[in-house]
C-alpha cells in the first residue's frame, strides 16, 4: 500500500441533484409526487422523500427570519445544499460534498479526513443549470401548461440525465461565477460593415429574428438580449463549438472546398442543421431554443452557420426549409467570406501590435457586470471538461474568497492579499466592473503592489472609468 | 397619371416680332439676341436679349437686304452683312463716330459665307475660301487685318462659350478644321475627318451643317455628329457620335448615343445633359455622357430616360390684343418652323418666340427605377437638392423587402460627392492659411453645388421625418441610420451630435438598451461631452448609462469636472477626492464643494476624512490647515 502511505485529495462531487414541487403533494402519503426529478435515481424512495422534506424544512424554517430573501444553501461539515426557486413553488437543490483531504493512518486504521471549507462558486451553477433548461425547454410552468406533470418530467429527465454528466464542479471558477462574454476587439468602420451586413440579412430573410456574430469564440455583435445571449454563449463555446473543432482538427489534411454560390467562392457551413445541403437526404432540423421576448418567451430556430473562425448565427421563427437554408446559404456565404476576411486582417494586425503571443505581462481577470465583458490572461483555454489556468488553484481560490467577499457590500473596494510563495492577488471593485490581479514579486511591499495595479490599469483599462 | 414630361419650355420667353415679308429675324448665338430687322433696318431694328439690359431699338439706313446682323460683345459695335463680298460696322460706343463703315473680304472672288465676333472688337469672316481676322478700330473707322487663312470652305459652325470656329472642308465637307481665338490670336487646330455612313461616289457635298453641333458638356468642347442611319450601311437606326475636341492634341471619337430610331433630329445641351428632339414622334430623349453603361466598352449610351414630349405650353396671350375670358392658346411642339440654337435654345420665327430649353428633375425620379443610376444622374443636374432629398425619403417610405442595398447605395453616392467638397474646402483653407503661394494662381474657393448633400440636409429633410412616421419597423429606422452612419464612416466624414442623438432616441424609445449598449462599447458612436450627458439623462430607465457615461468622459480627457459633479451627484465623495488626485487638480479644488457632498451623506466620519484631506492640502500649499475665505 505504497500510496497509502500519502495524503489524498478529493475535489467537490456532486451528490445529488433534484427539483421538486412542494404544491404537488401536500397531503401525507402523497410526498412522493413532490419529486419531479432526482439524482441519481437509483436511490432508494423514501431517501428521496427525505431528503426533499428536510430540504423543504430548511427553507420553511428560514422563511419566518427572512421572507424576501429564503435560504440559498446549508454549511455541514461534510457537504453543502444549495437551493434555488427559479420559479415560484418549483425548487431546484444541489448537494456537493466538500473537498477533502484523507490521511493515512497506521495501523490498519479508517483514515482520518479533514474536509475543506473554504468558498465554494456553486450557486451561480445551479442557476446557470436553470438557464441551460430554460434556453432549450423554456420554463417549468410553459411544461406544466403544455403537458402536466408527466411532460415535465419527461424534459427534465431527458435533459438533465445529459447535463449533469457534463458538469465538472471541480474545474468550476471565477469566470464560471461571472458567466460573462468575451468580446472581440474591432475597429468602428469593419464593426459598422457587420451591422450592415446583419441588417440585410434579417431584411431580406425576414423568417430571421436574431442575429450574432462571433470571431473566434468571442462575440462581436449580439441582437439577443444580454441575459439569452449569456447563456447562449455559454452553449456555444462550452458545448457546440469544442464539439464542432474536433473533426475539423483532427481532417486538416483534406481541406474544405469553398462553395461556389452563383459566380463567389465561398466557404460558409452550417453547424446545426444539414451537414451537406446538396445531400437529398439532409435533415433541416434545427435546435430549438426559447429566448424572452415581449410577451414572455418565444420559441426558435438556432442556426448556427460558420465560415473559417467568423460564426454567424441566425435565429428564425418558423420550420426551416430546404429552399430557406439554400438561399440563406447563397446570400449570407460570400458576404460573410468577405467580412471574415476583413476581420481576419485585424485580428493580425491587432495581434502583431500586441507582440507575439508570450506569457502575459499581467496576470489578470477582468468582469464588468453591465455588459458581462470577461477578459482573463490567466486562463489559456476553457472548455467544458478542462480548464487550463497558469496559476495554481491555491490562488484560483483566493480569487473565489475575494468575490464573495465583494459580492457582499455594495461599495466600490479594494482588497490586497499576500498569498504564499511571493504571489500578491489584489482584487478591484469599482462601480459595476471586477478586476483581479495576481502579481509574482519577491520581497515586493503593499505600496509596490499598489504602484504595480496602478501601471496595469494605465495601459491596460485606459479607456473606461476605474477609480484608484 | 404621374406628370412625366421631364423637359420644358422656359416661362418666360422672349417675346419678338414674328416673321413675316417686311420683317426679317436673325439669331445671334454670341450674345443670345434676337434681331427682327424691319424693311431692312428702315423702319427699325429690334434686339431683344435674355435679360433687359441687352435689348436694344434702333434704326439705320436700309442699304438692301439684310443677310446677317450682330452686335460685337457687350453691343460696342453693330455688324452688319448686306452682300457676299462686305460687312458694314456701325458704332454703338457713345461719343463716338455713328456713320457707317464697310470692310471688303481680303481674298478676291471669295464670297462672305458669314463672320464671328470673338470679342468686343475683334471679328472673323468666313468666306468661301478661307478665313479672315479682324481687329476694328471703331474710332478710326478702319479694321486691321490680324491674321488670315486660306482653306475651302464649305460652311462654318461657331462655339461662342470657346470662342472655336469649325469649317467644313474638302468637296464631301467631312474634314473638319477648328479654329480657335483668343486675345487677337488665330490658331488653328488639328483637323479631324468625321466618318460617313456611306462614302458617295462620285463625291460630293455630303456631310450637312445641319448635322453637325458643337457645346461644351462637362467643361469640354465636343463636336456632335448626327449621323442618320443609312439603308446601304449597316445601321438600323441613327446615332449621335461626339468628338471631344481638346486645344491641344487631337480630336477623338468620345461617345456614341444611341437613338433607336429614325427620322429628323434636332440637338440641345441643357445642364450637361444631350438632348435630341426627334420630330416625327415629337419626344425628346436625353443622355448623359457621364453615365457609365455598364456592360458597353466604348462609351456607348443608351438614352437615360425612355422618350418624352416636351411639356405642354401655352402661349400666354398678352399686350393689347389679350382678353381675360381667352385661355391661352396651345402651342404647337416640336413645329417644322422651330429653329434650335445651342446649347438650349429653340426659337419659333413664325409665331415670335425664343425659349430656353429647361430639364425638369422631378419626373424623372418615376422614370428611372435603378436607384443608383438615378442618383448618379441626378447629383450632376444643377438644381438636384431636393429632388435628391425626395427621393432619399421615398425609398425610406416605400421600406420595401430589399431595400437596404438601395439605401446603402444612394448613402454612398450621396457622400462621395460630400466628402470630395470637404476635401476642396479643407485643402483650400490650407493654401489660404499657409499664404498666396508663388507661381499657380491663387486657389479658387470650392463652389458648394447643390448636389453636396450634408448630414444637416439628411437631417432635417429625411431622417428625422423618417424616425418619427408611424407604421415604420423599428428595426428597419435603426438599420437606416446605422447605414448612413457607416457610409460616413467610410469616408472618414466627422458624424454629427444630432445623428448620434437621433439614434439613441429611438434605441430608447423602443427599450433596444443593449443594442445601444454594444454601439458604445465599439464607439460607434463617437465620445462627445453631449453624448455623455445624453446618457447620463438615461441612467433612470437603463442603469448601465452612467458608467457608459463616465467612460466616456474618461475618455474625452477634457471632462475632469463633470466627473467630479458625476461622482459628487451620486455621494462618491472619497471616490471624487481620489480621481481629482489622480489627475492633479487636487490643488485648486473647492474644498466648499466636497464637504457639501461629504455632509449631505450623513456620514460624520466621511465629513472628518474629507475635512482633513483639505486641512492637509492646505497646510501643504499654504503652510496653515486654515482655509482661505471663500471668494463669494
Amino acid at each position: 500500500m505504497a500510496s497509502g502511505m500519502q495524503e489524498k485529495q478529493y475535489t467537490p462531487s456532486l451528490l445529488s441533484f433534484f427539483i421538486y414541487n412542494p404544491t404537488f403533494g401536500p397531503r401525507e402519503g402523497e410526498e412522493e409526487k413532490k419529486i419531479l426529478f432526482y439524482h441519481p435515481s437509483d436511490v432508494e424512495k423514501n431517501e428521496k422523500i427525505r431528503n426533499v422534506g428536510l430540504c423543504e424544512a430548511i427553507v420553511q424554517f428560514t422563511r419566518t427570519f427572512c421572507p424576501t430573501k429564503p435560504a440559498k444553501s446549508l454549511h455541514t461539515q461534510k457537504n453543502r445544499q444549495f437551493f434555488f426557486e427559479p420559479e415560484e413553488n418549483f425548487w431546484m437543490v444541489m448537494v456537493v460534498r466538500n473537498p477533502m483531504i484523507e490521511k493515512p493512518n497506521k495501523d490498519g486504521k479508517p483514515p482520518t479526513v479533514e474536509y475543506q471549507e473554504e468558498e465554494m462558486l456553486l450557486p451561480s451553477c445551479l442557476l446557470q443549470c436553470y438557464s441551460m433548461y430554460k434556453l432549450f425547454n423554456g420554463t417549468f410552468s410553459r411544461a406544466m401548461q403544455a403537458g402536466g406533470v408527466e411532460l415535465l418530467m419527461q424534459k427534465l429527465e431527458k435533459f438533465f440525465y445529459r447535463y449533469l454528466q457534463t458538469l465538472h464542479l471541480q474545474s468550476c471558477d471565477l469566470l464560471d461565477v461571472f458567466g460573462g462574454i468575451s468580446f472581440f476587439p474591432l475597429d468602428k468602420m469593419t464593426y459598422l460593415k457587420i451591422q450592415s451586413f446583419v441588417n440585410r440579412v434579417e431584411e431580406s430573410l425576414s423568417l430571421i429574428k436574431y442575429t450574432a456574430f462571433l470571431y473566434n469564440d468571442q462575440l462581436i455583435w449580439s441582437g439577443l438580449e444580454q441575459d439569452d445571449m449569456r447563456i447562449l454563449y455559454k452553449y456555444l463555446t462550452t458545448s457546440l463549438f469544442p464539439r464542432h473543432s474536433e473533426p475539423e482538427l483532427a481532417g486538416r489534411d483534406s481541406p474544405m472546398r469553398p462553395e461556389v454560390a452563383g459566380n463567389l467562392l465561398h466557404y460558409g457551413r452550417f453547424l446545426t442543421g444539414p451537414t451537406n445541403l446538396k445531400d437529398p437526404e439532409a435533415k433541416f432540423r434545427f435546435p430549438k431554443i426559447f429566448v424572452s421576448a415581449e410577451d414572455g418567451y418565444e420559441e426558435l430556430h438556432l442556426i448556427v452557420y460558420k465560415v473559417h473562425s467568423l460564426l454567424c448565427f441566425l435565429i428564425a421563427s418558423v420550420e426551416l426549409t430546404r429552399e430557406f437554408c439554400e438561399q440563406l446559404d447563397s446570400l449570407v456565404g460570400p458576404q460573410l467570406t468577405l467580412l471574415a476576411s476583413d476581420i481576419c486582417e485585424q485580428f493580425t494586425i491587432n495581434r502583431r501590435i500586441s507582440g507575439p503571443e508570450k506569457e502575459p505581462q499581467f496576470k489578470f481577470i477582468y468582469f464588468n457586470h453591465m455588459n458581462l465583458a470577461e477578459k482573463s490572461t490567466i486562463h489559456m483555454r476553457k472548455t467544458a471538461s478542462v480548464c487550463l489556468t497558469s496559476v495554481h488553484p491555491d490562488l484560483m481560490k483566493i480569487l473565489g474568497d475575494i468575490n464573495c467577499d465583494f459580492a457582499r457590500v455594495d461599495e466600490d473596494e479594494e482588497i490586497i492579499v499576500k498569498a504564499m510563495t511571493d504571489y500578491w492577488v489584489v482584487g478591484k471593485k469599482s462601480d459595476q466592473r471586477e478586476l483581479y490581479v495576481i502579481l509574482n514579486q519577491k520581497n515586493a511591499n503593499l505600496i509596490e503592489v499598489n504602484e504595480e495595479v496602478k501601471r496595469l490599469c494605465a495601459t491596460q483599462f485606459n479607456n473606461i472609468f476605474f477609480l484608484d | 397619371m404621374a406628370e412625366e414630361h421631364y423637359l420644358e419650355l422656359s416661362e418666360n420667353p422672349v417675346q419678338f416680332e414674328h416673321a413675316s415679308s417686311v420683317n426679317n429675324v436673325f439669331f445671334d448665338e454670341a450674345n443670345k439676341q434676337v434681331f427682327a430687322v424691319r424693311s431692312g433696318g428702315a423702319t427699325g431694328v429690334v434686339v431683344k436679349g435674355p435679360d433687359d439690359k441687352s435689348s436694344v431699338a434702333f434704326r439705320m439706313d436700309d442699304k438692301g437686304e439684310v443677310k446677317c446682323i450682330k452686335f460685337s460683345i457687350g453691343n460696342k459695335i453693330l455688324a452688319v452683312q448686306r452682300t457676299s463680298k462686305s460687312v458694314d460696322f456701325i458704332n454703338f460706343i457713345p461719343d463716338y463716330p455713328h456713320t457707317e463703315f464697310s470692310q471688303e473680304c481680303k481674298t478676291k472672288n471669295a464670297n462672305i459665307l458669314g463672320f464671328c465676333w470673338t470679342n468686343w472688337n475683334e471679328v472673323v469672316f468666313i468666306t468661301d475660301q478661307g478665313i479672315e481676322f479682324y481687329q476694328v478700330f471703331p474710332d478710326k473707322r478702319s479694321l486691321k487685318l490680324l491674321k488670315s487663312q486660306s482653306i475651302n470652305v464649305n460652311w462654318y459652325q461657331y462655339c461662342p462659350e470657346t470662342a472655336v470656329i469649325l469649317l467644313s472642308t474638302t468637296v464631301q465637307g467631312n474634314i473638319l478644321q477648328p479654329f480657335a481665338f483668343r486675345n487677337g490670336t488665330m490658331s488653328k487646330m488639328s483637323k479631324f475627318e468625321i466618318e460617313l455612313p456611306v462614302v458617295p461616289k462620285p463625291a460630293k457635298l455630303s456631310l450637312s451643317e445641319r448635322d453637325i453641333a458643337m457645346a461644351t458638356i462637362y467643361g469640354q468642347l465636343y463636336v456632335m455628329y448626327l449621323k442618320h442611319h443609312s439603308r446601304t450601311a449597316n445601321s438600323p437606326s441613327a446615332e449621335v457620335v461626339l468628338y471631344h475636341l481638346s486645344r491641344e492634341g487631337s480630336c477623338k471619337k468620345s461617345h456614341v448615343l444611341k437613338l433607336n430610331t429614325t427620322g429628323k433630329f434636332a440637338l440641345n445641351i441643357v445642364d450637361n445633359l444631350v438632348v435630341v428632339h426627334h420630330q416625327s414622334s415629337q419626344t425628346s430623349l436625353i443622355f448623359d455622357i457621364k453615365l457609365k453603361e455598364p456592360d458597353c466598352a466604348l462609351n456607348i449610351h443608351q438614352p437615360v430616360l425612355p422618350a418624352r414630349s416636351i411639356h405642354p405650353y401655352r402661349i400666354p396671350l398678352s399686350g393689347p390684343a389679350a382678353v381675360p375670358s381667352q385661355p391661352p392658346v396651345p402651342c404647337q411642339l416640336y413645329s417644322s418652323s422651330w429653329s434650335v440654337f445651342q446649347p438650349d435654345i429653340i426659337i419659333s420665327a413664325s409665331e415670335g418666340y425664343l425659349w430656353y430649353l429647361q430639364v425638369k428633375l422631378p419626373p424623372t425620379v418615376n422614370l428611372l427605377q435603378d436607384k443608383g443610376k438615378l442618383m448618379d444622374f441626378l447629383l450632376r443636374r444643377r438644381e438636384c437638392k431636393m429632388v435628391i432629398l425626395s427621393v432619399c425619403a421615398q425609398i425610406l417610405e416605400v421600406g420595401e423587402k430589399g431595400s437596404l442595398p438601395v439605401v446603402a447605395t444612394v448613402f454612398d453616392k450621396l457622400n462621395q460627392v460630400y466628402k470630395d467638397y470637404l476635401e476642396a474646402e479643407q485643402s483650400y483653407t490650407q493654401a489660404m492659411e499657409s499664404g498666396p503661394s508663388r507661381g499657380s494662381a491663387a486657389q479658387k474657393r470650392p463652389v458648394r453645388t447643390q448636389a453636396v448633400i450634408d448630414q444637416s440636409d439628411m437631417y432635417t429633410h429625411v431622417l428625422s421625418s423618417f424616425t418619427e412616421r408611424k407604421g415604420v419597423s423599428h428595426k428597419f429606422i435603426i438599420a437606416v441610420l446605422m447605414e448612413y452612419i457607416r457610409s460616413l464612416n467610410q469616408f472618414q466624414i466627422t458624424v454629427q451630435h444630432y445623428l448620434y442623438e437621433l439614434v439613441i432616441k429611438t434605441l430608447v424609445q423602443h427599450n433596444l438598451f443593449y443594442m445601444l449598449h454594444q454601439f458604445l462599447q465599439y464607439h460607434v458612436l463617437s465620445d462627445s461631452k453631449p453624448l455623455a450627458c445624453l446618457l447620463l439623462s438615461l441612467e433612470s430607465t437603463y442603469p448601465p448609462a452612467h458608467q457608459l457615461s463616465l467612460d466616456m468622459l474618461k475618455r474625452l480627457s477634457t471632462a475632469n469636472d463633470e466627473i467630479i459633479e458625476v461622482l459628487l451627484s451620486k455621494q462618491q465623495v472619497l471616490g471624487a477626492l481620489r480621481f481629482i488626485r489622480s489627475v492633479g487638480g487636487h490643488d485648486n479644488a473647492s474644498a466648499r464643494k466636497f464637504l457639501d457632498a461629504a455632509q449631505q451623506t450623513g456620514d460624520q466620519m466621511l465629513f472628518y476624512t474629507v475635512f482633513r484631506s483639505f486641512q492637509q492640502r492646505n497646510q501643504r500649499l499654504r503652510g496653515s490647515p486654515a482655509f482661505n475665505p471663500d471668494p463669494a
